[in-house]
């Protein structure tokens, strides 16, 4: 039996001191004891550390394999008010979904009273409302059933941040693309097939990867275990990247820029591209620290380049 | 046994690596010394301009024409301080210090020198000297420190002026900018509309509106962080002769 005292990290306050704790004890059980004595701190928020500066405990861990005495010592930072990975995500996929559609339907107050209500005359205009509806309503579905958070939740403030993102995106992108003076793509029908089929491909392929992902990890679990290329031919891509559903996503929006011949949906892409090979870049390194037998011929999100 | 030793191997790893940290090399600061030198130079002749063209003229009006060159130069050539800070021998941030390096060279190059008839305006002038006078300062105060010999005058006058000049600039640039508005919406300048093969628009009039909105909440900011930052650096020599 063991004893253990939580300090604040940045004053070292003695803040909860825990008596007779299991040698056995996760991190994640002595958080919700230290959430019984501070009810305002749900275990979400809460950070412990062997260390005041050093990186935080998993909820895992286990008491007795950690380096301290009888009595451990850790520290706690306040991570701020949480929301969960879930939400975040439904509310930043709902808004493009809704926002994108109220141009379409062209809306009152946003193009010349003349045109409120009315249709666009081009038919490539009602396929990218499809194509964009199809899309955003495929994340909303795979948040719900497909992926498998590693995290529950992540900072409040990032709700605002990302939704004013991708809510502003759509917004700007719509706008365009629905307006009464719209132009159609240069090389007309041929131009907006060939996009056709590059954006449903790579959503066919953005898919798969996400099933894939899903079918490494049991339910509930954390595991993180290499991917491989499955039966599925739009999984072999594994073979030559970390993170094909990037490589995918950034395929389907160049296939909407093709489609709308949009500068702002060209400027999404873009940005879109320089957020998702950050993250690739970080994952692939963390594949490659904790697996010694990673492949060597996989790069980050593009094959061969980057 | 495990507990000690993991910690005082951490600890000792720790003081290797902050022995590793790096700054500006000899070099490095060979070039910076030149280069604020330089710079402070360069605003020293925009100075002398403007008093010379004062005197011989007799008038505040017009001043902006003798100096315009040398404004242009040494103002544009002021976005190497974003590399300095990239490169990482001056130790600020990239995005702070592009920012306010940026918004002189908007003012400067998409503004005064796109729309000729603001540049008669006397609200130019009064952006022209604040910057003038601070640009001296600051790079004189930079010069000096890279020498380690500040003299207490100019760490006083770079943490003092501000008070005056920062208010002064903004007075100017905003005013300026809220002149070249009629000419911007009458010529359509640096605007594209609908309909185009690119489906994009930009209306440089909205635009410019956007920017003078957008100082009501950075200039307080910059101006309260400045007002922060001379309490700390001039602030223990008022304890000193409050002990006397």
């Amino acid at each position: 039996m063991g004893h253990v005292e939580i300090l604040d990290a940045k004053t070292k306050d003695k803040l909860c001191f825990l008596d007779k704790v299991e040698p056995n004890a996760t991190i994640g059980e002595i958080k919700s004891m230290f959430h019984k004595s501070h009810p305002q701190w749900y275990p979400a928020r809460q950070s412990i550390r062997l260390d005041p500066k050093g990186k935080s405990l998993k909820d895992e861990d286990v008491l007795q394999h950690l380096p301290v005495g009888t009595t451990a010592t850790f520290y706690f930072r306040d991570l701020g008010a949480q929301i969960s990975w879930v939400t975040v995500f439904l509310t930043e996929y709902a808004g493009p979904l809704l926002i994108y559609l109220m141009f379409y339907f062209r809306v009152p107050f946003i193009y010349a009273p003349k045109y409120d209500f009315t249709t666009s005359k081009h038919w490539v205009v009602h396929l990218a409302c499809m194509c964009h509806s199809f899309h955003y309503v495929k994340r909303l579905l795979e948040t719900l059933f497909v992926h498998r958070f590693s995290h529950g939740t992540m900072p409040l403030r990032n709700i605002f941040k990302n939704c004013t993102y991708y809510w502003g995106f759509a917004a700007w992108m719509a706008y365009y693309i629905n307006h009464p003076l719209y132009t159609p793509p240069i090389y007309g029908e041929q131009q907006i097939r060939l996009a056709l089929i590059v954006f449903l491909f790579c959503q066919i392929g953005n898919f798969s990867i996400h099933i894939a992902l899903r079918n490494l990890r049991p339910p509930g679990s954390k595991t993180r275990k290499i991917p491989y290329p499955t039966k599925n031919p739009f999984t072999w891509i594994f073979l030559l990247v970390s993170c094909p559903n990037y490589t995918y996503e950034l395929g389907s929006w160049l296939g909407f820029t093709l489609m709308t011949q949009c500068l702002p949906v060209a400027a999404f892409t873009l940005v879109g591209f320089i957020q998702m090979t950050v993250w690739a870049k970080g994952k692939h390194r963390s594949y490659l620290k904790e697996f010694r037998d990673y492949p060597t011929l996989r790069s980050p999100i593009l094959p061969f380049i980057l | 046994m495990s507990a000690p030793a993991m910690g005082t191997r951490k600890t000792a790893h720790t003081d290797s690596s902050n022995k590793k940290k790096k700054g500006p090399g000899t070099l490095a600061i060979a070039y910076l010394v030149i280069y604020n030198v330089v710079m402070t130079a360069g605003w020293l002749v925009i100075a002398v301009g403007l008093v010379r063209a004062y005197l011989a003229r007799g008038s505040y009006h017009g001043l902006y024409y003798s100096i315009e060159k040398p404004l242009k130069f040494f103002q544009t050539g002021a976005l190497l301080e974003i590399l300095h800070c990239a490169v990482g021998i001056v130790p600020s941030s990239v995005v702070l210090t592009g920012f306010q390096v940026m918004s002189r060279v908007f003012l400067t190059w998409a503004v005064t020198h796109s729309v000729r008839e603001v540049q008669s305006e006397d609200s130019v002038l009064l952006f022209v000297v604040a910057w003038t006078v601070t640009e001296i300062i600051r790079y004189s105060f930079y010069t000096f420190s890279l020498l380690n010999h500040l003299p207490y005058l100019i760490k006083w006058a770079r943490y003092t002026f501000f008070v005056v000049l920062y208010p002064m600039g903004v007075a100017g640039e905003l005013l300026t900018i809220y002149a070249a508005l009629p000419y911007v919406q009458k010529t359509g300048l640096y605007s594209i509309t609908l309909p185009n093969n690119y489906n994009f628009s930009f209306d440089y009039h909205t635009f410019l509106i956007l920017v003078m909105i957008s100082y009501i909440p950075l200039f307080p900011q910059l101006y309260f962080h400045m007002i922060r930052q001379r309490k700390k650096v001039l602030g223990h020599v008022e304890e000193y002769s409050k002990v006397e």
